[in-house]
């Protein structure tokens, strides 16, 4: 099939970017969104143009290193897909795509589609493990958890770290991932000795990197790969208030 | 007299490990403080090795060319973890973990090195579970488990279809909390370009900034390489697009050895290849075989769909020609058992390059329990189906999705389609039992080195190899090297060695920018790939090995002339990075061509042609070939063999079988 695809070129950081149009003439419908960039970037290297930079790595919809805002959506028109899982069978010949990078301040273009999601490490830098030194764990079966709660702190453990949440949020809000994090610990017994010092400091951290507030729109549950649910944000609301509460 | 020395600790088997770690030295606290230690990669290895040496209290580097460390491939590790629990009370112990360990390696593999690995499993899902990894549990609250090729006890622990995900992140955060607290100085978007030897030790890295695409140099009193395997060589494999051999082939060439590194792991459940545009391959878990079973039709062209061939006309080929192990043959035997079939004519699908992964059964056996379980007293075969079908997406859900958003196939209704894809390399650089390379001060950890998995890596045995490297091996075996930098003080990188090591790989990239040729890197890693997948893949032998060779020296020369990468070394530029990692693969390619020419029997991944029995089963030779080749480099095409021999004390090499 053949797209007409406009793509934001940006050649650095602190360039001036611009949608730049391209036409792409045998794109096959089994190629992964990934795929059918390459294909544009081989023909870019053979025009001698410099290819377009994005994020990919593991290309199985784990690692959360693709990005791209497509047609509007994070990820693009499928939901609990990543870039990498979506595959051009769902787009038609003809079709005009527009593809963007992440949008948000915490998240500064380096390239074209690439962005620069550190706030995300630094936010969990700030809280987001439980501490316990190598060689100092106890029996893993000393500790039951039942099996209600070891799941859902398992789906929250599934976020990917992606940014989809922050891209599609109007407020550039990342209270899905802080959320996410914030649930997998205080929903298993290991994470109760950090409990509130930890909510207070990712959410003190996460208001640091510039992320915007959560005005309860859905929309990251909505776009985000893993189905990662927005329980998980009124769960951080009550994790933070808890804190206050405790701390005072 | 082998230049090798494994430093293999005397006494029995059992206590090696304990003695060892009881007699070597130690660094103090104080001490430990004016010590730097480089790790370079961050997946399971790496950053378990920097967290756990930041813990006790080293000033650490660590590097990684991903947007952040919880990137690194490990991540996308599927089925689980082994441990020598014994929480089933099926007879596991420590010495069965590493008597199935030595076995499935196919007798290629250190027994003192495999000991120690099955001795800390143990101890890794504690650590785990202490950090707050949520691993599969049963009703009462406990561990689940289960089983994986090449064994017979239900041994691995698993997270869905995400444990190493939630491994990594698990270590992601440990190393993040060091990070913190100032222990670790983090840097991503760093690719080491070389390893920096002042006075015969290693001593420091170079590493290009891929933002600014600035060289930076890095010093250290030691440097761990945890960057994985280099199955990326094959450009079609399960590996992260990422994922190269840079790193340990620039050690390799100041002199590291390379071992084994014809050893490579096909996978037998891979999603087909379905096009020339294919730039990755995707893994289904062997977690999978536990209840899949795999057929191909008994009549060959069968154009009926899967669902419409009645039971009597499929072949069950493992379960047929392996009846003890059946579907759960160790990943090589599955292998070569697809590839046969498919070869022979049975194969299926439009390429006819695969073979069925079934459900059905699977399906209506949990339903009927499951409906059991209800009271349910006759359920319609509906009913049935439904309740099976809930029962195995809890289990293996996030495959079955992805398997479905991949092939637009629903594998809960109509089998999967398979085929076997490199996986995993059980090759790398060589290491002694400290898991030092033979240059001083350059420790290897996890899939990069070659140590623990001979030429063949049983399922869930890759992330506990990572993680009990970089947790409880490493934490231990550096302190006995660093005892003597205790009064060395700061590495300046002022040393002409970093001058030196600097303005070569500023050479390198020079030289591959102003090539400026017609053909793209991509079309070189394509061309380097089909040579080695049809002559240095699933099958191999002298003339197609011989062929390989030249044809890989050509396309390198080809390289060097038409390789045009755009943009300037100055900048953010992926097609660089990728034309550096590619020149790496072009001279490893050749390099396992000699290995698998030198080695004349079949074992494990590595099967030669004229060396199998007459029911097309591998045929090792101990007697020549009980080995590890460690290669050195040779300027030229002449890379020199040093051998380690392997002794085999506590079990006895013989042949293999799962019948």
């Amino acid at each position: 099939m053949r797209l007409n695809l406009k793509i934001w070129r940006q050649k650095g950081p602190k360039a001036n970017g611009k949608m730049v149009d391209y036409t792409l003439n045998e794109v096959n419908p089994e190629m992964s969104f990934l795929e059918m960039m390459d294909v544009l970037n081989q023909q870019l290297v053979d025009e001698g143009d410099e290819p377009v930079a994005f994020d990919h790595d593991c290309r199985e919809g784990i690692c959360g290193m693709c990005s791209m805002f497509i047609n509007g959506r994070a990820h693009g028109p499928m939901t609990g897909t990543t870039t990498c899982q979506l595959h051009m069978r769902h787009f038609n010949d003809g079709d005009t795509i527009v593809i963007e990078p992440w949008r948000a301040s915490a998240f500064p273009v380096i390239k074209d589609l690439m962005v620069d999601r550190s706030a995300f490490d630094r936010v969990i830098q700030a809280g987001g493990y439980i501490s316990v030194n190598t060689g100092s764990a106890p029996d893993a079966n000393s500790l039951p958890i039942p099996k209600q709660n070891a799941d859902m702190a398992f789906d929250a453990a599934t976020c990917i770290g992606c940014g989809a949440c922050v891209a599609t949020c109007k407020n550039a809000s990342a209270m899905l991932f802080v959320g996410a994090k914030v649930s997998q610990l205080s929903l298993l017994p290991q994470g109760q000795p950090e409990r509130e010092e930890r909510a207070i400091r990712m959410v003190e951290q996460m208001d640091k990197e510039g992320f915007g507030n959560c005005t309860n729109t859905g929309a990251c549950e909505v776009e985000c790969p893993k189905g990662i649910s927005i329980e998980n944000i009124a769960r951080l609301n009550r994790e933070y208030l808890r804190a206050k509460v405790v701390q005072k | 007299m082998s230049v090798l020395n494994s430093k293999i600790p005397a006494g029995p088997l059992a206590d090696k490990w304990k003695n060892h770690k009881n007699s070597i030295r130690l660094v103090n606290p104080a001490n430990k403080r004016s010590i730097d230690v480089i790790v370079v990669g961050t997946g399971l290895a790496g950053a378990s090795a920097a967290a756990s040496l930041a813990e006790m209290g080293y000033k650490v580097k660590a590097f990684c060319f991903q947007d952040s460390p919880r990137r690194a491939h490990s991540i996308a590790a599927q089925g689980g973890i082994n441990a020598a629990k014994n929480y089933r009370n099926d007879g596991d112990s420590v010495h069965r973990l590493f008597y199935d360990t030595i076995k499935g390696g196919d007798y290629r593999s250190r027994e003192a090195n495999v000991h120690r690995l099955a001795e800390v499993s143990v101890n890794i899902i504690d650590q785990c579970v202490a950090q707050g990894v949520p691993f599969a549990r049963e009703y009462g609250g406990l561990l689940d488990n289960r089983s994986f090729g090449g064994v017979q006890v239900s041994r691995t622990f698993y997270a869905k279809g995400q444990t190493g995900q939630q491994l990594l992140l698990g270590a992601y955060s440990a190393l993040s909390r060091q990070v913190s607290a100032g222990q670790v100085k983090m840097y991503h978007r760093h690719e080491m370009l070389d390893v920096v030897m002042v006075d015969g030790k290693a001593r420091g890295i170079i590493a290009r900034n891929l933002v600014t695409g600035e060289l930076e140099r890095h010093s250290a009193h030691a440097v761990l390489l945890c960057t994985g395997g280099y199955g990326n060589v094959f450009f079609l494999s399960t590996n992260a697009m990422g994922s190269n051999v840079t790193a340990t082939w620039k050690a390799h060439r100041k002199g590291a050895y390379f071992a084994n590194p014809c050893f490579t792991q096909i996978h037998p459940t891979c999603i087909p290849v379905s096009g020339d545009y294919q730039s990755k391959l995707t893994l289904m878990s062997e977690s999978l075989r536990n209840d899949g079973r795999i057929w191909v039709p008994q009549k060959q062209n069968d154009q009926r769909r899967p669902v419409d061939i009645p039971e009597e006309e499929r072949d069950y080929y493992l379960e047929r020609r392996y009846p003890a192990f059946g579907n759960l043959v160790p990943r090589d035997v599955a292998s070569r058992a697809a590839k046969e079939r498919c070869d022979a004519g049975y194969g299926v699908g439009q390429s006819k390059m695969a073979v069925y992964l079934d459900y059905a059964s699977a399906i209506q056996r949990y339903g009927t329990l499951e409906a059991n379980k209800m009271g349910e007293s006759q359920p319609s075969v509906q009913r049935i189906t439904e309740l099976g079908t809930q029962v195995v997406a809890s289990k293996y859900g996030n495959l079955f999705e992805m398997y479905a958003k991949i092939t637009g196939d629903n594998p809960y209704e109509t089998p999967m389609r398979i085929y076997p894809a490199v996986h995993y390399t059980m090759g790398g650089l060589w290491v002694d039992y400290n898991l030092m390379s033979n240059l001083p001060g350059l420790f290897v950890l996890g899939e990069a080195n070659f140590s623990d998995h001979g030429a063949n890596r049983l399922g869930a045995s890759a992330l506990m190899q990572g993680l009990a490297d970089g947790y409880f091996v490493v934490p231990y075996t550096l302190g006995d090297y660093l005892a003597d930098d205790i009064q060395t003080g700061n590495i300046s990188t002022q040393h002409p060695a970093f001058d030196e090591a600097e303005g070569a790989v500023q050479e390198q990239i020079s030289r591959i920018m102003n090539i400026k040729g017609s053909k793209s890197v991509d079309f070189f890693h394509k061309a380097l790939g089909k040579i080695m997948w049809d002559k240095c893949g699933m099958a191999r032998s002298e003339e197609g090995l011989k062929q390989a060779i030249s044809e890989i020296q050509a396309l390198r020369t080809e390289f060097y002339a038409q390789v045009r990468v755009p943009g300037s070394a100055s900048e953010m530029n992926p097609e660089l990075e990728k034309a550096i990692r590619v020149a790496d693969f072009l001279e490893l390619g050749e390099l396992m061509c000699y290995d698998a020419l030198n080695r004349n029997e079949s074992c494990g991944g590595h099967f030669r042609e004229e060396y199998q029995t007459e029911d097309g089963e591998a045929l090792r030779d101990d007697t020549d070939f009980a080995y590890v080749a460690a290669w050195e480099y040779g300027q030229g095409n002449s890379p020199i063999l040093h051998k380690e021999d392997l002794n085999f004390e506590n079990v006895k090499p013989s042949t293999r079988s799962y019948k």
